[in-house]
C-alpha cells in the first residue's frame, strides 16, 4: 500500500520538474503565436459520429491533476492514437475510458465522458456492462496462467454469452481467426498460455478481449514489450480490427501511430495539444509543441 | 570456580588482551612514526590479542563444562561394591540421584549405605577438584595464548586480515548450528527409536491398532508388554489436524482474501493486527480455552440436543487449534495473493468480469499451489501442536472418526509418557521417542515439500 | 446489431452476478467476524474467569500473643519455636470475632483460618520477637474455601464448601470487616502452593525471566552472526544450501521435538540437571534461532546495495562495511524479529515440560542452576487442578503473561516504527 502514494509523490515530481521546464518551451512556442492553453486543442477534437463524447475531462490522483480540461470526440470505427512524452497522461486518459482507474484508489474523475451518449461515472452506470463493451489490451501480454482456450472463453463464460458447448467452441475459434492466431494454436488449445511467444501472447490477449465482442477497444501501448516482427504482426491486426471496432491506443513510437491510425492526439503535461488526421499531425501538424515532439527535440 | 564465573574471569582476559595488544602495537608504531606504519590499526592488534586469548580457553571451558558430569558419574559409579552396582540405566539414575542427594545434603546420610556415603563424599571431592582443574587449565590456556599473540605483534603483521578471517569462522559456526541442530534432533530421536524397535517390532509400532503403553500390574495381565500400535495415535492426531484445518482454511483464506481485495487500507489496518494478535497468544493459553471453556460447552451443547459428547471431545481441540491456525493461514494466503501480478487482475477486470469471478476464477487458479503449500506448512504445524491437545484431548486411544468422541495424540502420548514417573529405559519411555521420531519425519517431509511449491510458485511471478 | 443482443445478455447476467458478488464479500466479513470473534471471546472469557485471582480474602484479627496460650516464652529461641502453638491465638482470636461460637464450634472456626497462616505468624514473631506478649493487629489469608465462597457466592459454577454455620459466620466478619476482599498481593509474592490463597506466580515470573536471559544472550548474537554469514559472507555452494534449507526447516519443526533434543542431548548426554533455566534456555535457543536469523536477514537485505558500494568504494574491506554500515542500519530490523522471536519462546511451554520444568517447585529460584518453572508451564500445571481456586490463579497468570507479551509485542511495533529508515 505505501508504494502507491511513493510513487504518486514521484510522478507528481517529475510533472512538477517538467512544469519548471515549461516556460522556456512556452516561450519559444510564444514566438510562433502557439503555446498551451488549457481546454484548448489545436485541430479537429469533435466528430459528429461521436462514440465517445468527452467534455472538460480532469482526472485526479489524490492532489495531482493527471489529467487537464480536456475534450475530444472518438468517432465509431476510427482508429485513434494517443502520443506524447511520458507522463503525459495519455494512459491515464485511456483507462479513465472504461473506469480501470476505479480500482486506484486516490483517482478522481471529473467532467463528461459518454459512450452512446451514456454517461460512464453515473452511478447507475454498470462497471462490469462498461467493460463489456469497452475491452482494454495492455502493455505486457497477461494471459491467465491457463490453457489458451481458457483464456479466450473466459469472457463468454463469465458474460453467459454461449448456451452452449459448440457456441463457445465458435466464439473462441472466430475470435482467434480475428486475431490471426488460430493456425499456429489450433493443434494446442488445452497448452498452457505461458507457454507461448510474447507476441503470441498479445494476439491471444487481444483475441481474448474480442471474444467478448465488445465495441470498443482500448490498447496500452500493446507493442511495448514485443520484437519487431511480432510487432508488425499485431499492427497488422490491428488495421484489420479496425473495421468491425472502434480502437483507442496509447503509444510511445510516432511510427507505429503513423502506420496504424486514421487520427493522432497528442498530449502534453496532461493537455490536449492538438488532434489531426494522422498524416496532418505527422507532415504538417498546427501546434509548435507537436512539431518539436515529432521532430524529435523533447520527449 | 562455578563455569559460569569462570566465563566472565575469560571474558576480562580477553579484555585485557585487547588492552596489551592495542598498546604494545601502538608502542612498536612510536619509533616507525606513528601508527600509519602499521600494517593495521591498533584497534586490530588489539582485537587479534582478545581472539588468542579468549577463544581456545572457551573451547577449553565449554568441552570441560559438558562432559566433567558424565565423567564424575561414571567414576562415582565404578568405585561401588559389586552388590550395589546397577544393573540398567533405569537404576543407574536413581542411585546417582540418591548419591547427590546425600552429597547436597538433601537425604540424611544417617540412613544410607556406608557405601553409597563413601561415593557421595567420593562425588563431592571429585566435583570440587573438577572445578579446580578447569580454572587452572582454562586460566592457563587464556593466559598463554594471549602472550603468545602478544608476543608476536610486529608491525607488519596484517592483524585486520587475521581478525576478519577469524571472525568470518566464527560468524560461519553460529550458521552452521544450524545443521548442528538437526543432526542433535536426528541423533537423539534415532538413537532412542533404534533401542525401541530392539523391543517391539517395527510392523507392530506401525500396524498395531491398540496402544496402551501403561505396563501390566500383574504378570498375567494380557498386555503385559504394554501395546504400542500407533494407528489409534496417528489417526487421533489427524482427526483433530482435519477439524482444525476445517476452521482454519476457509476463516483465514476468506479474510485474506477480503484484506487484500475489498477491504479498505483503515479497516486492513485495523483487522490485520487483530489477526496477528491471535498468532501471538501462547499455546497453553489455547489450551487452557480449550480443556476449560469450549469443551465444557461443546459437551454441555451436545447434550442439550440429546446427543452424547465427551468431555474431552476431539471437535473442542480441533476448534480450537483450528482458531490458533487461522492468522498463520491468513498470513500465508495473503503473501500467496499478493504476489499474483496486478496484470492478471486488470487483464480480467478489463474484460468485465466482477471482483469475485476475477478472484475464484483468476487468482485462486493462479495463487493454488501457493496456497496448497501454505495449506501443508498449517498442516504440518496442526499435527506437531502439543499443549492443546494435551490439555483438552483425552489420553485414551480411541480409534474412532467421532469428533465428539475423545481421542489422543502423538504429541499428547510423547509429553504424558515423559512427564509422569518415568521407568528409565523402559518399552515406554522409548516409545516416546519412536512417537518424536515418527513426528519429526512427518512434519519434515510437510515441510520440505511445502517449502518446495511455495518456493516454486514464486518464481514464476519473479 | 449482434452488439446489442450482447449488451442485453451481459445485462441481464448481471442481477444474478451480483448476487454471486455479494455473497462472495459476505463470506469474507464472516470469515473475519468469526476470527475477531474468537479473539474476544477468548479475551473476556479469560478475563471473566480471571480477574478474581488478582484478589484475595483476608482476616483482619487482634492477635494476642500469650507465652502461656503458645508455650513460648522466648521468640529467639529456635527450639521454643519449632514447639510452639501458633495457631490457637488466631483460633481464639477468631473466636472473639465471632459472638455466637462457643468452644464446640473450635474446629468449624478454626477451617475458617488459611492452614499457613500460622506459619505466617511464626514468621512475624521470628522476625519481631519483641511481640510476644503483646496484643497484634494483623492481616492473615483466610481459608480457600472461605475465599471462594467471598469472591463467587453466588456462582453455581463454584462449590461452596462450607456449612450453613460457616457461611453465616463469614457474612457477619464481612459486615464488620474482619472479613476482607482485597488486592492479591500474595499473587505476586510467592512462588507455587499447595494451597490456591498462597499460590503465586513469582517463582514462574523469575524462572520465565532466568530462561529469557539465557535465551537472549545466547541467541541474539549467534542469530544475527548467522544472519550476516549466510547474507553478506556465504559462498553460493551445497553447503550453504544445506545450511539454508536447515534454518527453514528448523523454524516449522514442532516445538516439542526440541524437548526430545533436550533431553537427550543437554541432560541425556552432557549431565545437565533437570529443571533448570539453563537448560530451559538452551532448548528455547534453538528454537527460536531460525525465526531470528531469518527475520536478521530480511533486515539485512533491506539496505540497500548503495550503502555498500558506497563503503567498498572507499577502501573498506568487507568486514568493515558489515560492521560499520550495514549492521547498524539492519539493527532495528534485528531488533523487531528477536524481540517477537522472545515472545514466542515466553510463551512457549511443551518442550520445557520435556526437560522437566514441570514439577511442583515452591521456592523462588535464585541462579540459572536453581530448579524452577516458568509462566506458561505455571498456568499448565494450575489449569490441569481440579479446584477452581486454582482455575481462576491460572486466569490471571495467562493476563501477566499476556500482558508481558503485549508489552514486548507492542516494543517491537514501537522500535519499528521509531528507528526504522524507508529507502
Amino acid at each position: 500500500m505505501t508504494s502507491i502514494p511513493a510513487n504518486a509523490n514521484m510522478s507528481e515530481k517529475t510533472l512538477h520538474d517538467e512544469n519548471q521546464e515549461l516556460p522556456t518551451l512556452a516561450e519559444e512556442a510564444s514566438h510562433t503565436g502557439e503555446s498551451i492553453v488549457e481546454g484548448k486543442t489545436v485541430g479537429t477534437p469533435y466528430a459528429d459520429d461521436a462514440k465517445f463524447k468527452l467534455r472538460d475531462v480532469e482526472v485526479f490522483y489524490g492532489e495531482n491533476r493527471a489529467i487537464k480540461n480536456v475534450s475530444l470526440d472518438i468517432a465509431t470505427n476510427e482508429v485513434i492514437a494517443f502520443i506524447g512524452p511520458s507522463g503525459c497522461g495519455k494512459s491515464t486518459f485511456l483507462r479513465s475510458l472504461n473506469r480501470m482507474n476505479d480500482s486506484v484508489e486516490s483517482c478522481r474523475v471529473k467532467g463528461t465522458l459518454e459512450l452512446d451518449g451514456q454517461d460512464l461515472y453515473d452511478p447507475r452506470q454498470d462497471v462490469v456492462e462498461l467493460r463489456a463493451r469497452v475491452g482494454m489490451v495492455f502493455q505486457k501480454p497477461n494471459p491467465f496462467p491457463k490453457s489458451i482456450y481458457d483464456n479466450v472463453a473466459y469472457g463468454p463464460r463469465i458474460h453467459g454469452l454461449a448456451n452452449r458447448k459448440s457456441d463457445l467452441d465458435d466464439i473462441v475459434e472466430s475470435s482467434l481467426r480475428k486475431a490471426g492466431l488460430w493456425d499456429e494454436v489450433k493443434d494446442r488449445l488445452d497448452a498452457t498460455a505461458t507457454g507461448m511467444s510474447g507476441g503470441q501472447q498479445q494476439r491471444l490477449c487481444i483475441a481474448r478481449t474480442i471474444a467478448v465482442s465488445p465495441e470498443v477497444v482500448l490498447m496500452d501501448e500493446p507493442c511495448s514489450a514485443l520484437d519487431p516482427i511480432a510487432t508488425a504482426k499485431v499492427e497488422e491486426l490491428i488495421a484489420e480490427l479496425s473495421q468491425s471496432y472502434t480502437i483507442v491506443i496509447v503509444t510511445h513510437s510516432m511510427q507505429q501511430a503513423a502506420r496504424v491510425s486514421h487520427r493522432t492526439a497528442y498530449f502534453h503535461l496532461g493537455h490536449l495539444v492538438e488532434v489531426n488526421d494522422t498524416s496532418t499531425v505527422f507532415t504538417a501538424p498546427e501546434h509548435q509543441m507537436t512539431e518539436s515532439y515529432i521532430t524529435g527535440r523533447f520527449g | 570456580m562455578q563455569p559460569a564465573n569462570l566465563l566472565l574471569i575469560t571474558l576480562a582476559f580477553a579484555a585485557i588482551a585487547y588492552g596489551f595488544g592495542y598498546f604494545r602495537s601502538r608502542a612498536l608504531a612510536m619509533p616507525l612514526g606513528g601508527i600509519r606504519h602499521l600494517k593495521s590499526l591498533p584497534f586490530y592488534y588489539g582485537a587479534r590479542a582478545a581472539l588468542w586469548c579468549g577463544i581456545p580457553a572457551l573451547i577449553v571451558l565449554g568441552l570441560w563444562a559438558a562432559f566433567q558430569g558424565h565423567v564424575i558419574q561414571t567414576l562415582v559409579i565404578g568405585t561401588l561394591p559389586e552388590n550395589l552396582l546397577p544393573s540398567n540405566e533405569g537404576e543407574a539414575s536413581l542411585l546417582l540421584s540418591k548419591i547427590s542427594n546425600i552429597a547436597s545434603g538433601a537425604l540424611p546420610r544417617d540412613f544410607a549405605d556406608p557405601a553409597i556415603v563413601k561415593a557421595a563424599d567420593l562425588l563431592i571431592r571429585l566435583r570440587e577438584q573438577s572445578l579446580m582443574y578447569m580454572t587452572a587449565l582454562v586460566v592457563a590456556v587464556a593466559v598463554l595464548a594471549g602472550f603468545i599473540a602478544w608476543v608476536r605483534i610486529r608491525p607488519t603483521l596484517n592483524a585486520r586480515v587475521q581478525v576478519e578471517a577469524t571472525l568470518k569462522w566464527i560468524f560461519f559456526s553460529c550458521a552452521a548450528l544450524a545443521i548442528l541442530t538437526t543432526v542433535g534432533i536426528i541423533f537423539s530421536v534415532a538413537l532412542e527409536t533404534f533401542r525401541f524397535f530392539q523391543k517391539i517390532s517395527f510392523i507392530d509400532f506401525i500396524f498395531g491398532s491398540h496402544w496402551s503403553p501403561q505396563t501390566a500390574l500383574r504378570a498375567d495381565q494380557v498386555a503385559a508388554e504394554g501395546a504400542f500400535g500407533m494407528i489409534p495415535l496417528f489417526t487421533g492426531t489427524l482427526l483433530i489436524s482435519a477439524i482444525a484445518m476445517l476452521v482454519a482454511v476457509p476463516v483465514g483464506l476468506m479474510s485474506a482474501v477480503y484484506l487484500s481485495e475489498y477491504a479498505n487500507p483503515r479497516v486492513r489496518g485495523i483487522v490485520k493486527p487483530l489477526l496477528e494478535m491471535l498468532a501471538g497468544v501462547p499455546t497453553v493459553v489455547y489450551g487452557f480455552f480449550a480443556a476449560l471453556t469450549v469443551a465444557p460447552f461443546i459437551s454441555d451443547l451436545a447434550a442439550s440436543l440429546g446427543i452424547e459428547a465427551s468431555s474431552q471431545s476431539a471437535l473442542a481441540a480441533g476448534a480450537v487449534m483450528g482458531i490458533m491456525i487461522i492468522p498463520f493461514v491468513s498470513s500465508l494466503s495473503d503473501d500467496v495473493i499478493n504476489a499474483v501480478p496486478q496484470s492478471l487482475r486488470d487483464g480480467s477486470l478489463a474484460l468485465g468480469a466482477t471482483q469475485s469471478e476475477t478472484m475464484k476464477k483468476v487468482i485462486f487458479p493462479a495463487a493454488l499451489p501457493g496456497i496448497m503449500g501454505g495449506i501443508l506448512l498449517a498442516v504440518s504445524r496442526a499435527i506437531g501442536e502439543t499443549m492443546i491437545v494435551v490439555m483438552a484431548a483425552g489420553l485414551a486411544a480411541n480409534l474412532t472418526a467421532n469428533p465428539l468422541e475423545t481421542v489422543t495424540t502423538v504429541t499428547v502420548q510423547i509429553v504424558t509418557l515423559l512427564t509422569g514417573d518415568q521407568e528409565f529405559d523402559s518399552a515406554k519411555t522409548l516409545a516416546a521417542f519412536a512417537l518424536g521420531a515418527m513426528l519429526f519425519l512427518s512434519t519434515l517431509v510437510l515441510n520440505i515439500l511445502a517449502l518446495h511449491i511455495v518456493r516454486k510458485y514464486r518464481e514464476q511471478y519473479d | 446489431m449482434t452488439n446489442h443482443t450482447q449488451a442485453e445478455i451481459v445485462r441481464q447476467s448481471l442481477k444474478k452476478r451480483y448476487r454471486k458478488e455479494k455473497r462472495f464479500r459476505a463470506y469474507g466479513i464472516l470469515a473475519i467476524a468469526i476470527a475477531l470473534s474468537a479473539l474476544v471471546v477468548l479475551f473476556t472469557d479469560i478475563i471473566g474467569k480471571g480477574y478474581t485471582g488478582f484478589m484475595k480474602t483476608s482476616l483482619n484479627l487482634e492477635v494476642e500473643l500469650n507465652q502461656e496460650m503458645m508455650f513460648l516464652d522466648d521468640a529467639t529461641d529456635p527450639k521454643q519455636i519449632r514447639m510452639a502453638d501458633f495457631v490457637e491465638p488466631l483460633v481464639q482470636a477468631l473466636m472473639k470475632e465471632i459472638p455466637g461460637a462457643t468452644e464446640a464450634d473450635r474446629d468449624e472456626v478454626r477451617t475458617l483460618i488459611n492452614p499457613y497462616a500460622s506459619a505466617d505468624l511464626r514468621e512475624a514473631l521470628v522476625n519481631n520477637p519483641e511481640w510476644l506478649g503483646t496484643t497484634r493487629e494483623m492481616n492473615l489469608l483466610a481459608h480457600t474455601d472461605v475465599d471462594v465462597y467471598a469472591k463467587h457466592a453466588g456462582d453455581s459454577a463454584y462449590s461452596i464448601k462450607l456449612s450453613e454455620q460457616q457461611r453465616e459466620w463469614v457474612d457477619q466478619l464481612v459486615e464488620k470487616g474482619v472479613v476482607e476482599v482485597g488486592f492479591n498481593d500474595t499473587f505476586f509474592k510467592g512462588g507455587d502452593s499447595r494451597d490456591p490463597s498462597r499460590a503465586g506466580i513469582l517463582g514462574a515470573v523469575v524462572g520465565s525471566l532466568l530462561t529469557m536471559f539465557i535465551t537472549l544472550i545466547l541467541s541474539f548474537p549467534i542469530g544475527v552472526a548467522a544472519a550476516i554469514y549466510l547474507e553478506e559472507f556465504a559462498p553460493q555452494n551445497k553447503l550453504t544450501d544445506f545450511i539454508e534449507v536447515n534454518i527453514n526447516n528448523l523454524a516449522a519443526v514442532p516445538s516439542i521435538i526440541f524437548g526430545l533434543l533436550g533431553l537427550a542431548v543437554f541432560i541425556g548426554l552432557f549431565g545437565m540437571p533437570r529443571s533448570v533455566p539453563v537448560v530451559g534456555g538452551l532448548v528455547l535457543t534453538l528454537m527460536t534461532l531460525p525465526t531470528i536469523i531469518i527475520s536478521s536477514r530480511a533486515a539485512i537485505k533491506s539496505v540497500p546495495p548503495s550503502i555498500r558500494e558506497a563503503a567498498s568504494g572507499i577502501g573498506a574491506s568487507k568486514m568493515q562495511v558489515v560492521l560499520h554500515h550495514v549492521l547498524p542500519l539492519a539493527l532495528p530490523g534485528m531488533l523487531t524479529g528477536s524481540i517477537i522471536g522472545m515472545a514466542q519462546a515466553l510463551g512457549e511451554t511443551a518442550p520445557l515440560l520435556l526437560i522437566g520444568m514441570v514439577a511442583f517447585i515452591v521456592d523462588v529460584p535464585n541462579g540459572f542452576l536453581d530448579s524452577a518453572t516458568v509462566l506458561p508451564v505455571q498456568v499448565f500445571l494450575w489449569a490441569g487442578s481440579p479446584e477452581l481456586a486454582f482455575i481462576e490463579r491460572a486466569s490471571a497468570a495467562i493476563m501477566v503473561l499476556l500482558s508481558f507479551l503485549i508489552s514486548m509485542n507492542a516494543l517491537a511495533i514501537w522500535l519499528r516504527k521509531r528507528l526504522e529508515r524507508r529507502w
